[in-house]
């Protein structure tokens, strides 16, 4: 099972991967058409930035998530298979539980169409679009390792 | 070959972006695959670099920050960025008439033996256009007249002398916005100074100022080079040609000029035939010496000298790696800095001439106009002498070449439509209100890897001929459409509408009129005045059935162009990508809709040539509508 990881000291803060993965969520496909769509797509991951270092932040997918735990529309779900957790924005109310018991404020609310937005590892591309955006290399697709601390 | 069919729909290029592959050898499209993904802030022009309290972004997605550091929104910063581009394409042409001028203002003063006064009509003409008596001897008015338009450059006040060129009514529009030019550099200036941190906010009022400083270059600078040249050089007259890499000879040494500036590849031309030269080329055991060219210093000694190109603004490498290149000696602009890494692959000698334009460890002979000749002989003999060192074994040189004829003027215009003792323009007037020819394009401008070479400059000017429109070109653009043989007589049978083909097989022309370089796109601002003052078109360049496009561009100087057409009123369609102005809607949309109401035109972004072609024809029929104009005949 792949897993999205970073590479901080490589990771330049220039934000390509944001906007990839806003244009990459967009209808159009397009950067220029995407600025023009209805419901403009807003980037699921965000570079921040502290003590000196950029960190591209987004969903980790975790093995214990406490953002399914905390759905009470039942929106969310963890597919064991994939790694993933699963949204199903037609249920979502858009109560921000998630939001809230989010340990990386990995998740974030859309004001504007109440369903928070969250990296869906781009489940249907071979690799996500951040991926394939950073200039630098610092975002990294790699089968999921045991890191020992 | 497929993926080289999206490369460019030019087969030479095809054959050689092969080659490149086969010997590993990076071009320009390799170079823009490595660069994938663009920034998104920069393809928006949303990044702002002006200040050291930067670099600020603007989120494009409206929810991070809305303001740089110094409270700049997109539209400031949009605006400021692109107003410094114009700056600097207006810097080039300008920077380029002035070298003209003062080489003029050298052989006023007798430093120079190796330039003359070539066309003395011409030159008789600007001089009482500048008003100087003309009633004296040549050496005096040529001192006054270069002094005259050097002179120009720094003006303080008042307005460019060439403005008084544009009709009556649009020299009160600049009046009225405040966007006369009173000096070629001054304008630079003061847009430099507009966008430095802290000045002008007002995006509407930056793209003023940027009009006027991109007037101060198709209405000055870009005229001085153009009319200067002519006269020192001698005036353009219908020539015969050939274009594509195929020009390259096999036995000959083959010297390629690069660039923009003609004053010294004109030397060139000259020293070519020198026979110490040629006796020096037969001792090297080559057939003689081909000379040929790329971008506008191939279309300035095509025009004047029936020099052959060797292609556009993406083919500056290929030649190279025909290996059949002795010597690319280059001067200044859309030189790939590229070319020093691809001739260390081959034995060409890549030879920097003009003290702006340096390589770090490139041979450099500075040419001087006082000695033009011996410092074009020398790098003639360099190639000579480089000859023997071509590896026979890594020579390919396409077959392919083209025909076409270039070498069309406003002058030359003139006369070819009423003869040389009635030259006038009525009868292409004429056309356009009996409606055998619907109206005028001008289609100028580069290539960019961005888009497949030539397809978009090709695909446009087909259509815009199928449909009865002259095509008037310049720069890249021609070269490209020449390679498709659409620059022969011949073409209007195949190509043109009708109406097109009836004039162009009566006055013996093809349906699309090479103009020359990019500072010549100033020829068609004068042959667009022309129009006006024969009558029957309406009183305003903005009223004229025509538009422009720069359907490939990648250049500050496209932009630049771009800005003096349209604040010359002429509706002008970019393609390839828009400017990076979409991160300000407001920028944006004011560029492509209110503008109209402020100038009488507007820019239109489009990514597709033949929709490109129907905007402009819609254009052109609306402004043949708003002139009550009969319909048109075919």
């Amino acid at each position: 099972m792949k897993q999205l990881y970073y590479d901080v000291d490589k990771c330049l803060g220039c934000k390509s991967c944001e906007i990839a993965c806003a244009v990459g969520h967009s209808a159009t496909k397009d950067l220029f058409k995407a600025l023009k769509e209805e419901r403009v797509s807003l980037p699921r991951k965000k570079v921040m930035h502290t003590r000196g270092k950029n960190y591209p932040v987004s969903c980790r997918h975790c093995k214990d998530p406490k953002c399914v735990d905390a759905c009470m529309a039942g929106a969310l779900s963890y597919d064991k298979e994939k790694g993933i957790v699963l949204h199903d924005e037609t249920r979502c109310v858009g109560c921000w539980m998630c939001v809230m018991v989010c340990p990386y404020g990995a998740i974030r609310p859309n004001i504007k169409t109440r369903i928070p937005l969250r990296c869906d590892k781009c489940k249907d591309k071979d690799e996500p679009d951040c991926v394939k955006a950073c200039p630098t290399g610092a975002v990294i697709w790699q089968e999921e390792v045991e890191i020992k601390l | 070959m497929d993926e080289f069919k999206e490369k460019s729909i030019d087969l030479a290029t095809q054959e050689m972006l092969k080659k490149a592959q086969d010997e590993n050898i990076n071009t320009a499209w390799d170079r823009l695959e490595l660069q994938q993904p663009q920034c998104g802030f920069g393809q928006l022009g949303l990044c702002c670099t002006v200040c050291n309290m930067g670099p600020c972004r603007i989120d494009p997605f409206g929810e991070g920050p809305q303001s740089g550091v110094c409270g700049a929104n997109a539209d400031t910063i949009a605006a400021r960025n692109l107003a410094r581009k114009i700056a600097a394409g207006a810097s080039a042409h300008s920077d380029h008439g002035r070298d003209v001028a003062h080489t003029l203002s050298l052989l006023a003063d007798g430093h120079t033996h190796d330039y003359e006064i070539l066309d003395v009509e011409k030159f008789r003409d600007l001089a009482s256009e500048f008003g100087i008596n003309i009633d004296k001897p040549k050496e005096q008015i040529v001192k006054e007249l270069s002094k005259r338009l050097l002179e120009e450059f720094g003006k303080q006040d008042g307005e460019l002398v060439f403005c008084k060129r544009a009709p009556k009514k649009r020299q009160n529009i600049w009046k009225s916005l405040n966007i006369t030019p009173r000096g070629i550099d001054r304008e630079v200036v003061e847009l430099l100074h507009t966008t430095h941190m802290g000045v002008d906010n007002d995006y509407k009022n930056i793209i003023n100022t940027g009009m006027r400083c991109a007037l101060s270059d198709g209405w000055g600078g870009s005229m001085v080079a153009t009319d200067v040249q002519d006269i020192i050089l001698g005036s353009p007259k219908p020539v015969r040609g050939k274009v594509n890499l195929g020009v390259l000879k096999e036995d000959y040494v083959n010297i390629v000029v690069h660039g923009h500036e003609p004053i010294l590849s004109e030397m060139a031309v000259k020293a070519s035939m020198d026979p110490e030269l040629v006796n020096l080329t037969r001792r090297a055991g080559a057939q003689g010496i081909n000379l040929a060219g790329i971008c506008c210093t191939a279309n300035e000694v095509l025009m004047r000298h029936g020099i052959p190109v060797a292609g556009n603004f993406l083919q500056q490498e290929l030649a190279i790696i025909t290996g059949a290149v002795e010597v690319m000696m280059v001067d200044v602009q859309c030189i790939m800095p590229a070319l020093h890494e691809i001739a260390s692959c081959f034995h060409t000698k890549l030879i920097t001439t003009n003290p702006k334009a340096r390589f770090p460890g490139v041979i450099h002979v500075e040419f001087e106009p006082k000695h033009a000749y011996e410092v074009a002989k020398q790098i003639i003999k360099t190639g000579i002498e480089n000859f023997s060192n071509r590896n026979k074994e890594r020579v390919n040189i396409p077959k392919q070449e083209m025909d076409l004829v270039a070498g069309f003027t406003k002058e030359i215009v003139f006369q070819i439509l009423g003869g040389r003792y009635r030259a006038t323009y009525k009868p292409l007037n004429e056309a356009i209100i009996s409606g055998r020819l619907r109206g005028l394009a001008g289609v100028v401008g580069c290539n960019n890897p961005k888009q497949t070479h030539d397809y978009f400059h090709t695909t446009l000017v087909k259509e815009l001929i199928k449909n009865d429109v002259l095509v008037l070109q310049t720069g890249c653009s021609a070269i490209a459409c020449a390679k498709q043989g659409l620059l022969i007589p011949e073409a209007a049978r195949e190509y043109a509408g009708k109406g097109l083909q009836e004039i162009c097989e009566a006055v013996g022309i093809p349906p699309v009129l090479h103009l020359g370089s990019c500072v010549d796109n100033s020829r068609i601002l004068t042959a667009a005045s022309y129009i006006i003052a024969e009558g029957g078109l309406g009183e305003d360049l903005s009223d004229i059935p025509a538009a422009g496009a720069a359907p490939e561009w990648m250049s500050e100087k496209a932009i630049t162009i771009g800005f003096y057409f349209v604040a010359s009123g002429v509706y002008t369609v970019f393609g390839a990508s828009p400017f990076a102005t979409l991160g300000s809607k407001n920028l944006s949309d004011y560029l492509t809709g209110q503008l109209e109401e402020v100038v009488g035109a507007k820019f239109e972004f489009c990514d597709d040539p033949l929709k490109m072609a129907h905007l402009m024809i819609n254009h052109i029929d609306n402004k043949r509508k708003a002139l009550k104009l009969k319909p048109v005949m075919y």
